[in-house]
């Protein structure tokens, strides 16, 4: 059998994939004989790709909800292997119909893996995201701006959570994998890639008071901190310089 | 001369540093997309940030003064302490908490106080940045307030109309050391609170003979908090009174906290490093408590000297003292037995529940929901593992417990 080759760009999210995927299934394409590939990587070792399948008939396949909303997050995950691994899980669940339930199994135990680290890059964006003001001279709102670097295509999970917290500002979370905008009324999420801005906000230095003050010299615990605060996101922490300063002093004092 | 907003900040947020508590968790879900205002709350709560100490920052955590009248020994505010005073008025806390929250550092205010003038007007005041937040502001956010034990119940009632927790500190694990370090506090006024607000909150979940549901108090909870190491408190007085708390108030959360050397500290206090070894099994044992199925009491029972073994976690310290239990079938086992198991959490064994209804579990599928096979071996069996004589060793505890450490010289 010949193989199948789908193209997709590095961003695509679960609706692209699931017009590819839609024909491949009811052609009943199993998925050793598909490759997945980026748009974004060099196209030249299968340079004659097979046409996508004609459908031959409406097969009605139904899938659980379940299984489409957690296929849904899988594809949130930035590694290529997403395509696959759904494509896999979505083929396999048409005839077991206890795989997702299956928690030992290989492909469940990665893309449980996967959906979890999404959950807590989603998290971790609620709370790591720094918002700065800038609001125009004679608005009637206040305009607040972010940059945060998300590692997985999280920015339409995370939206509503800024858009019911935040509604009475006007606000953009810009990322490099897109954007999320609300001004008052609507919310905006992009897959357009952003530039990182920073600009002062007066209210940083007290944070940065705050945040100096509360901290015990006594009970230094740099371990449990990194473990829960990863050090990849401190460059887009307001806090995080005073790190250093805070535990040489620590170190000076003596109990 | 006056202080400066910024170092008033400085003063008011060291001083709140040694109340453990930043959970932001446990609250009704709301938001503000339907009315205006700012703010929501999760079920679960957010950590925005953590401090070097380890520890998360959740909340705006702040006393509105640090002034007071009482003198308990462990706390760096007591009125024979030489540190410096502060206060901030209740328009300065709500715009600092509104400006943090905007910028998303927080998710909301935990305020505390020391005591000037009397309980009521400490409380009162403590209740009105919670009022002026809510009904003038339109704050969504979470409200944590550290209630005042002798505040009339009334202050008590309207608190829990716009906080999400209210908190009562028991402060020492036995009667005898609140009598020994907080003179003026007394541990039957401070139980007499907490039960008001447990029936307060109790009563919402009744709706009244009219139909009508009573006002909203509290949904967050009340929890409170013990310093450990201060004074001869073993972890089963201490895991006792959590036992009680939990069960007569029945608290959200007990926190524990490592005394902490002060500056200004009392001669009557140990000048030592805190005892974070031994707050930590003690929040174990609690999770075992909270999460795990355990009783306090079975926690401690075959501790010799009622104080958690330091080199290994409560829960593997009670599989080794229990061995008869042991192994346990994987496949057969119910969930209570399950978390048992050292080396299994709750998830693992949600899985594992799970997955045992279509499929017989075998060693290499725990190795894949990366269980420690190392830790799980002596305690299980599955059709391809039983543990032979493993369980009966001598010396299994060394296999677990950390190599020996030469002792420091100095």
């Amino acid at each position: 059998m010949k193989e199948h080759l789908v193209s997709l760009p590095d961003a695509a999210p679960f609706s692209l994939w699931r017009l590819h995927v839609r024909p491949l299934l009811a052609a009943g394409i199993a998925p050793e004989h598909i490759i997945w590939r980026s748009t974004s990587e060099q196209d030249d070792l299968f340079s004659q790709p097979e046409p996508p399948p004609e459908t031959k008939t409406a097969t009605s396949q139904t899938i659980s909800k379940d299984c489409l909303r957690f296929l849904e997050t899988l594809l949130c995950h930035a590694s290529p292997e997403r395509f696959s691994l759904a494509y896999r899980i979505l083929w396999r669940s048409r005839r077991e119909r206890a795989l997702l339930k299956t928690g030992t199994d290989p492909d469940v135990v990665m893309a449980n893996r996967m959906a979890h680290q999404i959950g807590r890059e989603v998290h971790k964006m609620k709370a790591f995201v720094r918002f700065r003001e800038k609001t125009p001279q004679g608005s009637n709102m206040r305009h607040f701006v972010a940059w945060f670097e998300p590692e997985h295509h999280i920015l339409e999970k995370a939206a509503p959570f800024f858009a019911r917290r935040f509604s009475d500002m006007n606000w953009m979370v810009l990322t490099p994998k897109g954007s999320i905008g609300w001004d008052g009324e609507t919310c905006v999420v992009t897959r357009e890639a952003c530039t990182r801005t920073i600009f002062e906000d007066e209210a940083e230095a007290l944070w940065k008071t705050y945040y100096r003050s509360i901290f015990n010299p006594a009970r230094v615990k740099v371990k449990a901190m990194r473990s829960e605060m990863s050090p990849k996101y401190w460059k887009n922490l307001p806090e995080t310089e005073l790190i250093p300063e805070m535990l040489a002093q620590a170190a000076r004092q003596t109990w | 001369m006056k202080r400066t907003f910024s170092e008033r900040l400085a003063l008011l947020s060291d001083a709140a540093k040694y109340d453990a508590s930043c959970a932001s968790s446990g609250s009704d879900r709301r938001g503000s997309k339907k009315e205006p205002g700012l703010g929501s709350t999760e079920r679960s709560g957010i950590c925005h940030s953590w401090t070097p100490d380890g520890r998360c920052v959740s909340l705006l955590k702040i006393l509105m003064t640090n002034f007071c009248i009482y003198d308990c020994a462990y706390c760096i505010n007591r009125v024979s302490s030489g540190v410096e005073r502060a206060r901030f008025s209740v328009e300065e806390i709500v715009w600092l908490t509104m400006e943090f929250y905007r910028r998303n550092y927080i998710e909301g205010l935990f305020l505390s106080s020391g005591i000037i003038r009397s309980s009521d007007y400490t409380m009162e005041e403590l209740v009105r940045v919670a009022k002026v937040l809510r009904l003038d502001r339109g704050f969504r956010g979470y409200i944590h307030l550290k209630a005042i034990p002798d505040a009339s119940p009334d202050l008590l009632a309207e608190a829990g109309l716009y906080a999400d927790r209210l908190s009562i500190n028991v402060e020492m694990p036995t009667e005898t050391g609140l009598t020994q370090y907080a003179p003026e506090k007394d541990s039957i006024g401070i139980r007499s609170a907490m039960g008001h607000i447990r029936k307060k909150m109790d009563a919402t979940k009744e709706k009244t003979l009219a139909g009508r549901r009573p006002p909203r108090f509290a949904p967050g909870g009340q929890s409170t908090q013990m310093i450990v190491g201060a004074d001869a408190a073993t972890d089963q007085d201490i895991l006792s009174s959590s036992s009680a708390l939990y069960s007569d108030y029945r608290l959200k959360r007990v926190y524990y906290s490592a005394f902490s050397p002060i500056p200004h500290a009392s001669q009557a206090l140990p000048a030592q490093k805190p005892p974070l070894l031994r707050e930590h099994r003690l929040y174990q044992a609690d999770w075992l408590f909270r999460f795990y199925g355990f009783q306090f009491q079975e926690i401690t029972e075959n501790r010799p000297d009622g104080m958690l073994d330091l080199e290994v976690d409560p829960k593997l310290s009670w599989a080794l003292d229990n061995r008869a239990v042991f192994p346990v079938d994987i496949n057969q086992a119910p969930r209570e037995l399950l978390l048992r198991v050292p080396g299994l959490g709750p998830r693992s064994v949600k899985v594992l529940l799970a997955t045992r209804r279509h499929k017989t579990i075998r060693l290499d599928d725990l190795e894949r929901l990366r269980v420690s096979i190392r830790k799980i071996r002596p305690f299980i069996t599955t059709p391809d593992w039983r543990p032979v004589k493993l369980i009966d060793r001598m010396d299994l505890k060394s296999l677990f417990a950390p190599p020996p450490q030469q002792l420091s010289l100095l």
